[in-house]
């Protein structure tokens, strides 16, 4: 059984940090953008409409605070082998971007050129094993968010019972990542999945196709300029408009 | 037409097929204008893979073709002619329509070279286990390729739960994979408790597990039931529906529903249990007793049913895992892999129960497994029924997390706790505010994200949830196992037999809610 990593608190971060050198994951790559939009008002209510006062409470985005060491549980560990892992590979340190553990859960923010690599080092490198890629999917932080397309990968080891995920952040007007086919073959249908409702390119996947929508759909309907429902409902000799253009109450 | 332009049709045609894409390596992927075509594609994904792949007949030979065609076409009558021509207009109009020539695509396709058919299986199949459609290359009766195309019941059900509450995306994703509603509701859950940072009452956690191995033992029945159906052993259908009955007669006496109960929620579970559960279970308990025998009697030493199964669906632990595969099919090849016994969650390292495996990797131990697997969620159940004895708390005491609904045994069966209107409507201005505010805004959740990952009774369920700090979830993603198991078809069906696919997929027990979400 795995222990539960604990969050540790600042207080310790910087005492330890104090105490002796990273000599994990340096997070020297390009600084994670905000991953919440900036937010208006209360109920989702824009411009007039909202009579309380609140209609113009902004409140800021929220960018992923990077974790300083001890990271707790075995993720210092996991970090640890990665550096040793990357120095011996020639993986540059700004590969990483940042490390983050939350919820118990530690992410890494890897930059897109070096994913390919790092995805094989965490497979293949003894002291890591993540042998199985539990699931990969996408997520839409908001029309208004610097590389707002993530790509997530949950790793799993199996020979040492542990987690941790892989994020990629791309523009949507350059939304390439490379595929993780080659390295984890069940990568396919979930990149296919991912490309299908966001419209990630994955560079190399050997038939990026619509798997969920028709093939002549238009758009990618996970977007957060996506609307629900998103195409009027016909019937015979009526049609009822999309969900987001009837009257709402909201 | 010219032949520049068929084959241009023809080429946009091919791209749309999905597993003509799939030869065609990589590099037009990044392409846009390679997406855009792709888009704009027509169907007949079959035929036009398959023009891809005779595509020895040269061009000549097929301008030769259309030559002799049209010499043909000479000797028709002016009668005939006219009818032709109408036809024609008919067919260009129907091809301008829909952006694909058929005629042109069937040309191409050489019958004569080689005895392979490209049959199409589903996705209104009896055997396809829901609306799973198979593209099936076959060569007599042998299967030389297979492809799984889903997408039949996609119902956007994670993007619709970003519309929601939090509390409230739970009757979405209850709905996805229909036979194991307790499942899909619980990982969300416990990603969403994870965000949140919070502890759920040891009673609501056991009434958890319980009626998750009450449903793992009605998703297993079903998978027996439509197994054998698509196998011919209409017996095991009746007995493994009769069984799920009584779990279901459980189901709806703790939730109020057979199934999409929408029981567990974020902080605990809805209700605690009703009064006269331990008679109703110990009931269940005894009939799952009885009856779970039944199934090795009917089945397991059956001649004809071991000469369907046996040997049949193999796929290796390198297979496995290479394909993400869990669930049975990892178990059937021998490693002990199950969350509950190696990454606990829900307190399950509580329970004495074992993980049964095999070695063989095949239909038969799966269907084995699921036997086997039931018993041990029979002997969760009963320690499940000791535990509930001690009476406590099933959601968080944090009023700003649990859901204030208090229902009650009404004149009518069911409805809202009388004692709980009179405090909101007669007793507390405050009770109100709060309640109105948790039900029609939600709780906030801090920003973050989390992924949970259970056992399933098809393998390893799991949800990553993300939060940006509101009422609502602003990505919920289920990795359902049907979904990456459905991968392995092509692994486990090509070289054996066309009946034998039905077996294998049945091993893998799919359901398309889950898969198509």
């Amino acid at each position: 059984m795995t222990e539960t990593p604990q969050k540790p608190s600042a207080a310790t971060d910087v005492a330890h940090t104090a105490a002796g050198p990273l000599t994990g994951p340096t997070g020297k790559g390009a600084p994670v953008p905000p991953t919440t939009p900036e937010r208006h008002g209360m109920f989702h209510a824009r411009d007039t409409g909202d009579t309380s006062g609140y209609g113009r409470l902004a409140i800021a985005p929220v960018t992923p605070a990077p974790a300083t060491r001890p990271f707790g549980g075995y993720f210092d560990e996991v970090a640890d082998a990665l550096a040793a892992a990357m120095a011996e590979r020639g993986i540059p340190e700004s590969a990483v971007e940042q490390v983050t553990v939350a919820a118990t859960e530690m992410t890494i923010y890897v930059s897109r050129a070096h994913l390919v690599a790092l995805l094989q080092t965490l497979r293949d490198e003894e002291s890591l094993r993540f042998e199985m890629l539990s699931s990969l999917s996408g997520a839409d932080y908001g029309v208004d968010v610097p590389r707002r397309l993530h790509v997530v990968y949950e790793l799993l080891s199996l020979t040492y019972r542990r987690r941790v995920r892989l994020e990629v952040s791309v523009n949507v007007d350059d939304a390439t990542v490379p595929s993780a086919v080659s390295i984890y073959p069940t990568a396919d249908w979930h990149e296919r999945e991912t490309y299908d409702m966001f419209g990630v390119v994955f560079a190399g996947h050997p038939g990026l196709t619509r798997i969920l929508m028709p093939d002549d759909w238009v758009g990618h309907p996970q977007r957060k300029d996506y609307p629900l429902g998103g195409i009027p409902v016909e019937y015979k000799g009526h049609e009822i408009p999309p969900a987001d253009q009837r009257r709402a109450y909201t | 037409m010219s032949d520049a332009e068929a084959n241009e049709r023809r080429r946009g045609a091919a791209a749309g097929a999905e597993s003509a894409a799939r030869s065609e390596q990589s590099s037009a992927v990044s392409d846009a204008e390679a997406n855009e075509r792709r888009r704009g594609a027509a169907a007949g994904a079959e035929s036009a893979a398959r023009s891809e792949q005779s595509s020895a007949v040269s061009d000549a030979e097929a301008n030769e073709r259309r030559r002799g065609a049209a010499a043909g076409a000479e000797v028709v009558t002016s009668e005939q002619a006219l009818a032709k021509s109408s036809r024609q207009s008919d067919i260009e109009a129907l091809v301008a329509s829909k952006g694909g020539d058929w005629d042109a695509l069937l040309d191409d396709i050489e019958y004569a070279d080689s005895e392979q058919i490209i049959l199409n299986m589903g996705p209104q199949h009896p055997s396809t286990h829901g609306v799973l459609r198979l593209i099936l290359d076959i060569d007599g009766e042998t299967v030389t390729k297979a492809r799984a195309v889903i997408g039949y019941l996609h119902t956007g059900i994670e993007k619709s739960t970003e519309y929601r509450t939090f509390t409230q995306a739970v009757q979405f994703l209850t709905r996805a994979d229909y036979l194991s509603p307790t499942f899909n509701e619980a990982c969300y859950c416990l990603a969403v408790e994870k965000l949140l940072g919070i502890e759920v009452p040891q009673r609501a956690t056991i009434m958890r597990v319980l009626l998750m191995e009450i449903t793992r033992i009605s998703s297993h029945l079903v998978a027996i039931a439509t197994g054998g159906m698509e196998t011919g052993a209409l017996t095991g259908m009746t007995m493994g529906f009769r069984d799920r009955e009584e779990a279901l007669h459980i189901m709806e006496l703790v939730t109020g529903l057979r199934m999409n109960q929408g029981f567990v929620r974020p902080g605990g579970v809805a209700q605690d249990m009703p009064p006269g559960w331990e008679e109703r279970l110990d009931y269940f308990i005894k009939v799952m007793n009885q009856r779970l025998p039944e199934y090795d009697e009917l089945l397991t030493g059956q001649p004809i049913w071991k000469a369907r199964l046996k040997g049949i669906g193999y796929l290796p632990v390198q297979g496995c895992l290479q394909l993400g595969v869990t669930g049975p099919p990892l178990r059937s090849s021998g490693l002990a892999w199950d969350l509950r016994k190696t990454v606990p969650y829900c307190g399950y390292e509580e329970y004495d129960f074992d993980v049964p495996t095999t070695t063989n990797a095949d239909a038969y131990d799966r269907y084995l497994l699921r036997v086997a697997e039931m018993h041990e969620s029979l002997k969760i159940i009963k320690q499940c029924r000791e535990r509930l004895k001690e009476p406590g708390p099933v959601m968080v005491e944090d009023k700003k997390i649990g859901w204030p609904a208090r229902l009650s045994v009404g004149a009518d069966g069911t409805g809202n706790s009388l004692e709980h209107i009179r405090h909101i409507m007669g007793e507390s201005m405050e009770a109100l505010i709060h309640h109105f505010k948790l039900v029609t805004e939600g709780f906030t959740v801090p920003a973050g994200q989390a992924y949970a990952a259970i056992e399933g009774p098809r393998g390893e369920l799991g949800a990553h949830v993300v939060s940006n700090g509101g009422t609502r979830p602003w990505r919920v993603h289920l990795r359902d196992p049907g979904f990456v198991n459905l991968q392995a078809v092509s692994a486990m069906c090509e070289g054996g037999m066309v009946s034998d696919v039905v077996v294998a997929i049945a091993s893998l027990d799919p359901v398309l809610g889950g898969v198509d979400r």
